[in-house]
């Protein structure tokens, strides 16, 4: 008993011990809230190894706690306000359905930054980031042209959410641009994460006629169909190879390192603002996987896609362009503009689906 | 050797207050051992569980914001399970219920009026307690299982709210984001103690909920009919109870406080409606009504107790880099425990290490 | 040649789903309820990919998902027929340990792609149109539940055995006065269900998407539950069940891909609409109901000396 009490006190003696410790090594707290598991394979663990890469950039400098699988809604305010607790001068909240959570937070710690992931509502200490998926999927498209047979891709979709909306659209734009009568066919699963339903979706698509598969949820599942029915297709958030070796032309993936590491650099600097920032494939904040199992001249105009849409020579929604219901939107020449597509819940002409409402 | 069971002529009264502890004892000396396993120090990991969350006033807030919905759901739970009626929908009867509480601070998003939180409150009872109305109908009159149907209804009670939020009760500013306007500050529930943390009155609710069904159970024939039918249909019968009116009360009561629950989550802590409301509430709350033993004065405990698993769950991650599934794995142990050692209330437990004395035909087990 | 591809969809849809609910319908046959059933299937499922992964044969998966269900499940027997816990409770606790547990352990195998279990190839029959590639060449798993639905069927049905198990399931205490040894044949009928819901699991993580992702039994546990009510705890109706449910599930998949214009939530609850419309049906005849539901089931039992 005596034993128990001293080693219960040399704990507790330790954990002081240990927080005044950090203090005085006087590291920064950069800190990020993940909605999934960390090791998910998909959305979450992209942004932790966007963590790593920052930790291991600035080194001693930093510390970078983490909290993962925090669910969307009320655990989230408190999970957001622990970080802000712990010290925090920094924190990343990735996902959409933390965004007024995170609001709340920073109103009661102004002198905390927050930054939140695909969101649009900013105040003086909280700034929104987002990544333009959507030029990767531009590119994705106009390889699927190149590559299918059939003229009809698979979309495995998870919600209906102006992202993806987007990120439909614009693989049909740049699908059309090979071949202006591209189809598509769309089944939402209603989930990012459920490998049974994306495999059964992965299937249905391509009993129903389609031969190239992408994706807009996070399991290698629908990869591993492709895989094992010698058909072609995209990969989501991660390099997704080691699933379909033979399968996989290209894979979205997502690198949140550079990001971080500019934010960062910019809170150490005294230059940190409150901004909407919407990086692209020319920050680095997206990479496209190697192309890879498709013949030299498509890889070659998938190279040359990428470096047009880098230089802004290509934007993936240039008018002339009407909506799926024939109403005219962007004229000839007429990029859209960042607003519209934030909330983007309209099709463009050609897409095969009715958009659920 | 074997194990052997003898039922004790009356619950013992030593084991009734031995038994919980003696449960969360074990549960602290496994998790040691399983922290132990992990590599990690076992005290400071038990620290930052359950003692660390309460350190501090706002995780105290914090504590009893998670443990609110828990409580109120567990404590009609209570009244179902005690009367042999298993409702596991209560996740759907939540959501229903913030569904139905939401109607008018959606539609109507611009009417301010005092009146407008209590309405809220009812017409949130009122849609809980409706959607449980169906598996009790169907129980009833078609004698269909009711842990299978307000099962099913949970899912489609989830795929109703994400069709909504995301099509006819989408904020039009909201650049199509699925979740309803803002409430008006009258149409939120307000804060306690608004200095020292976010705790809402739904806290309050669930704690007027657990006495008043304590008190139900305790002193009112209804209480009585309840436990009586859940004992024994027939017996019952004889008092002149109906089981059948008992179906309909058990299930619609759970209901509307499981609704209430959800319309004051809804209303306290998100302030408008959005896919995701509940990290599960409804089935962690069977869990906190047993782990109280269907009275309603123990659920207060352990859904305080299973709330703060969750904070310190969290709070471990930070301090000493477990995972949240860890949580999870604790939460299981304890009810393990805490089952196990309720035997010992009901029961005499004796170690044989003779063989059976078997002289009747067949042998004894 | 799309019906066909669609069968083939459905078949694995539907295998774990059949395994799972086949086993919880012996553990009731005998009188006790286990919700543990997601537990119990998820645990499996890691078992199965993690030994797979290193020994990189999916037989041994297959057997190591077998083993742990069975395993875990003596927890759950352990405490709810020698300790005479709470059915209902004991079973939930189980689930939520299950996919602890499972998260836990699978950490390290997450994006690792798995091995396969090959499909079967039975000389001459694979080859026949549209019946051979659908009904003869299948993984080993869709063969297994079809032996396990003859099986279970003959075994309950048609053997003294089955007929004292389901004498202890209606009565225990009858049983008990007449010999026979109530508390043993439990343990058995409960791992029973645990070895059916961890090769269920195993099913998962080999067969219908090779890799280990948490929580990836995805409810699959509490539909094998409703399948047992469903087939009024008769083989031959839960496989009819199972087949139901995931036609059903698949063909919205197909229907969206196709182009109904209905909204995906309302396609997506279809399937367990479709559970409670056919639950009131079978339920409806009293008789019947009354008749094939276990008398004791959920209720504790112990021996008396």
């Amino acid at each position: 008993m005596k034993k128990l009490a001293l080693a219960f006190a040399a704990s507790v003696a330790t954990m002081l011990s240990v927080s005044g410790a950090a203090n005085a090594a006087d590291k920064t707290k950069i800190c990020f809230v993940y909605v999934g598991s960390k090791t998910d394979g998909g959305y979450s663990q992209a942004h932790d190894l966007g963590r790593q890469e920052l930790q291991k950039h600035f080194g001693d400098k930093i510390e970078t706690p983490f909290l993962e699988n925090v669910p969307e809604g009320p655990d989230a305010e408190r999970a957001i306000e622990r970080l802000a607790r712990e010290d925090c001068k920094l924190i990343f909240t990735t996902s959409f359905g933390f965004m007024d959570a995170t609001i709340k937070v920073a109103k009661k710690f102004p002198k905390v930054k927050f930054e939140h992931a695909t969101g649009f509502k900013t105040a003086d200490n909280v700034g929104t980031y987002n990544s333009r998926f959507y030029e990767g999927r531009y590119i994705a498209g106009v390889i699927a042209a190149k590559m299918s047979k059939t003229g009809t891709a698979g979309y495995i979709a998870s919600f209906p959410i102006p992202e993806v909306v987007m990120g439909i659209n614009a693989f049909e734009q740049g699908a059309k641009s090979v071949n202006p009568n591209f189809k598509m066919k769309v089944i939402w699963v209603n989930t990012w994460f459920d490998p049974g339903k994306e495999a059964d979706a992965a299937k249905a698509l391509l009993d129903q006629g389609v031969d190239i598969l992408t994706q807009h949820t996070d399991t290698t599942a629908p990869m591993q169909i492709a895989e094992q029915r010698g058909i072609k297709a995209f990969g989501q958030a991660s390099d997704m190879i080691a699933a379909g070796p033979h399968a996989q032309l290209t894979s979205i993936t997502d690198t949140w390192g550079v990001y971080y590491i500019k934010r960062t650099q910019a809170l150490f600097d005294g230059k940190w603002k409150s901004e909407q920032s919407w990086d692209g494939l020319k920050d680095g904040i997206l990479t496209m996987a190697p192309y890879t199992n498709m013949p030299d001249d498509v890889k070659k105009l998938a190279e040359e896609t990428e470096a047009k849409i880098k230089s802004g020579e290509i934007h993936p929604f240039t008018g002339p362009l009407n909506k799926q219901d024939g109403t005219p939107w962007l004229k000839a020449g007429e990029k859209a503009d960042d607003k519209t597509l934030l909330g983007m819940n309209f099709y463009v002409e050609g897409v095969d689906d009715k958009l659920p409402k | 050797m074997r194990i052997e069971l003898e039922k004790r002529a009356q619950a013992s009264g030593l084991f009734t207050l031995v038994s919980p502890i003696l449960a969360l004892v074990l549960t602290l000396v496994f998790g040691g051992l399983m922290f132990w396993a992990l590599g990690k120090d076992p005290l400071f990991a038990l620290y930052s569980f359950f003692i660390a969350p309460l350190t501090e006033v706002w995780s105290l807030h914090e504590l009893a914001i998670k443990a609110a919905p828990l409580i109120l759901i567990a404590v009609g739970l209570s009244v179902c399970y005690r009367s042999n009626n298993w409702n596991i929908g209560a996740e759907g009867q939540f959501t229903v219920g913030a569904i139905c509480g939401s109607i008018i601070p959606v539609t109507f998003y611009e009417w301010q009026s005092p009146l407008l939180l209590p309405l809220m409150m009812i017409t949130g009872m009122i849609g809980g307690a409706l959607y449980a109305a169906i598996p009790a109908l169907l129980k009833t009159r078609f004698n269909t299982n009711e842990i299978l149907t307000s099962l099913m209804l949970v899912y489609i009670a989830q795929f109703t709210l994400d069709y909504l939020v995301r099509g006819p009760w989408r904020d039009p500013q909201g650049f199509n984001f699925p979740q309803t306007r803002e409430f008006v500050t009258e149409g939120i529930l307000p804060a306690i103690w608004e200095d020292s943390g976010r705790a809402h009155w739904g806290f309050v609710f669930a704690l007027v909920a657990a006495v008043g069904v304590w008190f139900m159970m305790r002193f009112t024939l209804k209480g009585f009919e309840v436990t009586v039918l859940g004992q024994s249909e027939r017996a019952g019968r004889f008092a002149g109870f109906s089981s059948r009116g008992m179906v309909w009360f058990s299930m619609l009561f759970s209901g509307a406080l499981a609704g209430l629950a959800g319309i004051a989550e809804v209303s306290g802590s998100i302030n408008h409606l959005q896919p995701s409301i509940s990290p599960g509430y409804g089935f962690t709350a069977i869990i906190v009504a047993f782990l109280g033993r269907l009275n309603p004065l123990g659920i207060i405990v352990a859904g305080l107790v299973l709330a703060l698993t969750y904070l310190g769950g969290e709070g471990a991650q930070l301090a000493i880099g477990v995972s949240d599934k860890v949580a999870r794995v604790f939460q299981g142990l304890l009810l393990f425990f805490v089952l196990s050692c309720d035997t010992l209330i009901y029961y005499k437990v004796r170690i044989v290490l003779a063989k059976a004395r078997g002289s009747a035909a067949g042998g004894v087990q | 040649m799309i019906v066909e591809a669609i069968l083939l969809t459905v078949i694995t849809a539907s295998t774990p789903l059949v395994i799972s609910a086949l086993g919880e319908l012996v553990t009731e046959r005998a009188g006790v309820l286990n919700l543990g059933v997601e537990g119990m299937m998820i645990m499996g499922a890691v078992a199965a990919f993690a030994a797979a992964q290193m020994t990189g044969s999916p037989l041994t998966g297959m057997i190591a998902g077998i083993a742990a269900g069975a395993v875990f499940s003596l927890l759950f027997a352990f405490l709810t027929l020698t300790l005479v816990t709470n059915q209902v409770a004991t079973g939930l606790a189980l689930t939520i340990l299950g996919l602890g547990l499972s998260g836990q352990i699978g950490e390290s195998f997450v994006g690792q792609p798995g091995v396969r279990l090959p499909a079967l190839n039975i000389p001459g029959l694979s080859d026949l149109p549209f019946v051979g590639p659908v009904l003869f060449h299948q993984d080993i798993l869709f063969y297994l539940s079809i032996v396990l639905v003859i099986g279970v069927h003959w075994f309950l049905f048609k053997s003294r055995t089955g007929l004292m198990l389901r004498a202890i399931g209606d009565s225990p205490s009858s049983a008990h006065t007449l010999g026979l040894k109530v508390i043993r044949a439990r343990y058995l009928a409960v791992m029973f269900g645990g070895a059916c819901s961890g090769l269920a699991g195993a099913q998962l993580s080999l067969v219908y998407t090779p890799q280990w992702v948490e929580n990836m039994s995805s409810g699959r546990g509490w539909i094998a539950l409703a399948l047992v009510v469903f087939g009024s705890w008769r083989p031959w109706r839960v496989l009819a069940g199972g087949y139901l449910f995931g036609a059903v599930t698949v063909g919205q998949l197909h229907a969206q891909a196709f182009g109904i214009g209905l909204p995906a939530q309302f396609l997506s609850a279809l399937p367990y609409a479709a559970t409670i419309v056919v639950l009131i049906a079978i339920s409806h005849n009293r008789r019947t109901t009354l008749i094939n539901t276990p008398a004791s089931l959920g209720k504790p039992f112990v021996p008396d000396r």
